[in-house]
């Protein structure tokens, strides 16, 4: 078991040095824009709690937060399953498993604009792989800077393109740690494949899915570059989601004072969530 | 039984087709790429990456973002070990509260923090400079490596220390000479995901730099200039982005498959 001992505060110091400054400040400094007003040139006047509740009570914030919280939903409830049925189906063992990996892995680390950059021209109409084929070939009529609706399948498929892996590497791994004592005991108990994914599987892959489900939780929560490569915000602001519609604001407008206070609302919605997310999936460790 | 891998296969190739065609058009010329659909290149050319290879603000793009992520990586690991050590094996004040309170820094938007950041690095004047992205990006790198790191750690039997000690190790000893290499995988993995969040994040990356440190994925929006869109020389510089991806995922490989499973994580 672990030892009680303070002077273990030594060892994670440098941590909390170094995320303490460079979250903290920036914080600090967020929350002292968020009271007050100012006319440029760094003169300040204090505002209160004014741009809370106009963003509390505007619709555009509103509908920017339904959306993204649309977005997030479709997200997890589409990766997460598939990401466990694909690393359910992979090989254990053998040549083609590193090969998987990394073929899998390769989405994830293309940077973020060029994951944009290169769905936008994937989906055009006319030149795309993606939009000749449906258009030319399959008939269907299909433009994202057109259409609310395939604007959003498009951002959707992007999205699972992108992250479906993150859910399979790490189911993966849960996966291949299971013993097989466990699979030969089903086994002999005449267990069905249901079963054995219901009671062994499941279970020892709760730990890895605690931190895929987060990790897909904080990142689509906080997506950005992605949408907004891909398609602007637009049709309209059918695709605007809270990120693009909070820069909008904050460099676009430069309206700080706003922009601030819609960051910390921001940063309160995300915490609260995931810390539901996290209590409710590590409360049986703590027992 | 055969069939089940149909759908690793399925998945694959759905991942490798934006990728396929990506590349596809980096050998293409703008014109081809504009005027409609080819499947493969018809007038082949190697003019985007001869670009890419000769022009400095480029190439300098790609050494500029290998630096910070290397940079980061470093600092993130070196911090994180002696932290997740700590937490693994000790319960001292506060120690729930601030493992939480750690995780709550990758909740952040970076949107919410782009503009405090370039204010304060250039407070403390290292605006434009490796450091400060490599700074910026601990903020969501130094929790993940903690969680992983302590994960990895929670698997190695405390015997291990005790025996370390009753042998007569002084502490960073035995943490540097037998510790570490114990949860190497775990540190492989961890580096993996502090290489990948850095290398892909740019947001903040593009807001904490303007000439001197600027980014791979910065120097690319360059390419919609006033003459339109240069996509070939796009597709090119963004088929170049993979490869290093591609190699420390090809290097980091057996890890994940063995490592990852120990623990927490």
């Amino acid at each position: 078991m672990k030892t009680q001992n303070n002077r273990a505060w030594f060892l994670v110091l440098p941590v909390l040095i170094l995320v303490a400054f460079n979250a903290l400040i920036p914080m600090m400094t967020v929350v002292n824009y968020s009271v007050q007003e100012t006319f440029g040139d760094n003169v300040f006047f204090w505002q209160g709690l004014d741009w809370f509740q106009q963003i509390l009570q505007s619709e555009r914030f509103h509908a920017a937060l339904g959306r993204q919280f649309f977005f997030t939903a479709l997200i997890l409830i589409i990766e997460v399953p598939l990401g466990i049925a694909i690393a359910l189906c992979m090989p254990r063992q053998g040549f083609w498993v590193p090969v998987c990996l990394v073929l899998m892995a390769l989405p994830m680390l293309i940077p973020w604009n060029v994951v944009g950059a290169m769905w936008n021209i994937f989906a055009l109409p006319d030149i795309g792989l993606l939009g000749y084929t449906l258009n030319h070939v399959l008939g269907i009529d299909y433009d994202m800077t057109q259409d609310p609706v395939a604007a959003w399948v498009t951002i959707i498929t992007m999205d699972v393109w992108h992250w479906t892996s993150l859910v399979v590497l790490l189911s993966y791994a849960g996966l291949v740690s299971i013993p097989d004592a466990y699979y030969q005991a089903a086994k002999i108990d005449g267990a069905s494949n249901w079963a054995v994914f219901r009671f062994i599987q499941l279970p020892k892959m709760k730990n890895v899915l605690t931190i895929a489900i987060l990790l897909r939780f904080m990142d689509s929560f906080n997506i950005y570059t992605e949408p907004f490569v891909l398609t602007g915000g637009g049709p309209g602001n059918s695709t605007t989601l809270l990120s693009i519609d909070l820069v909008k604001i904050a460099l676009g407008q430069f309206d700080l004072g706003p922009a601030a206070a819609m960051s910390l609302i921001y940063f309160a919605i995300t915490l609260l969530v995931s810390w539901v997310f996290y209590t409710v999936m590590t409360k049986d460790d703590l027992n | 039984m055969r069939l089940k891998y149909l759908v690793p296969i399925l998945y694959i190739a759905f991942l490798m087709l934006p990728i396929y065609w990506l590349v596809t058009m980096s050998f293409k010329p703008t014109n081809e790429i504009l005027a409609g659909f080819s499947l493969f290149p018809q007038s082949f050319t190697l003019d985007a990456y001869r670009t890419i290879f000769t022009d400095p603000t480029w190439y300098w793009g790609y050494i500029n973002s290998i630096i910070y992520v290397t940079l980061n990586t470093v600092i993130s690991i070196t911090v994180a070990l002696p932290a997740a050590y700590a937490f693994s094996r000790y319960h001292f004040i506060g120690d729930k509260h601030l493992f939480f309170w750690l995780l709550t820094n990758r909740m952040a938007p970076a949107a919410v923090f782009a503009l405090p950041f370039f204010q304060l690095y250039s407070a403390i004047g290292i605006f434009d400079t490796h450091l400060a992205v490599a700074l910026a990006h601990c903020l969501f790198n130094i929790p993940l490596a903690v969680w992983i790191l302590e994960g990895f750690m929670r698997g190695v039997p405390k015997e291990l220390d005790e025996t370390a000690y009753v042998d007569g190790y002084p502490f960073w000893r035995f943490f540097t000479s037998i510790f570490i290499p114990t949860i190497r995988a775990g540190v492989g993995v961890a580096a993996f995901f502090c290489f990948m969040f850095s290398w892909v994040e740019l947001l903040l990356a593009k807001t904490l730099t303007a000439v001197e440190a600027k980014p791979i994925a910065a120097t690319m929006t360059r390419t919609a200039s006033s003459a339109g869109y240069e996509l070939g020389l796009l597709a090119a510089a963004g088929t170049l982005t993979i490869i290093p991806g591609a190699i420390v995922i090809y290097f980091v490989r057996n890890y994940i498959a063995k490592g990852f499973a120990m623990g927490r994580v």
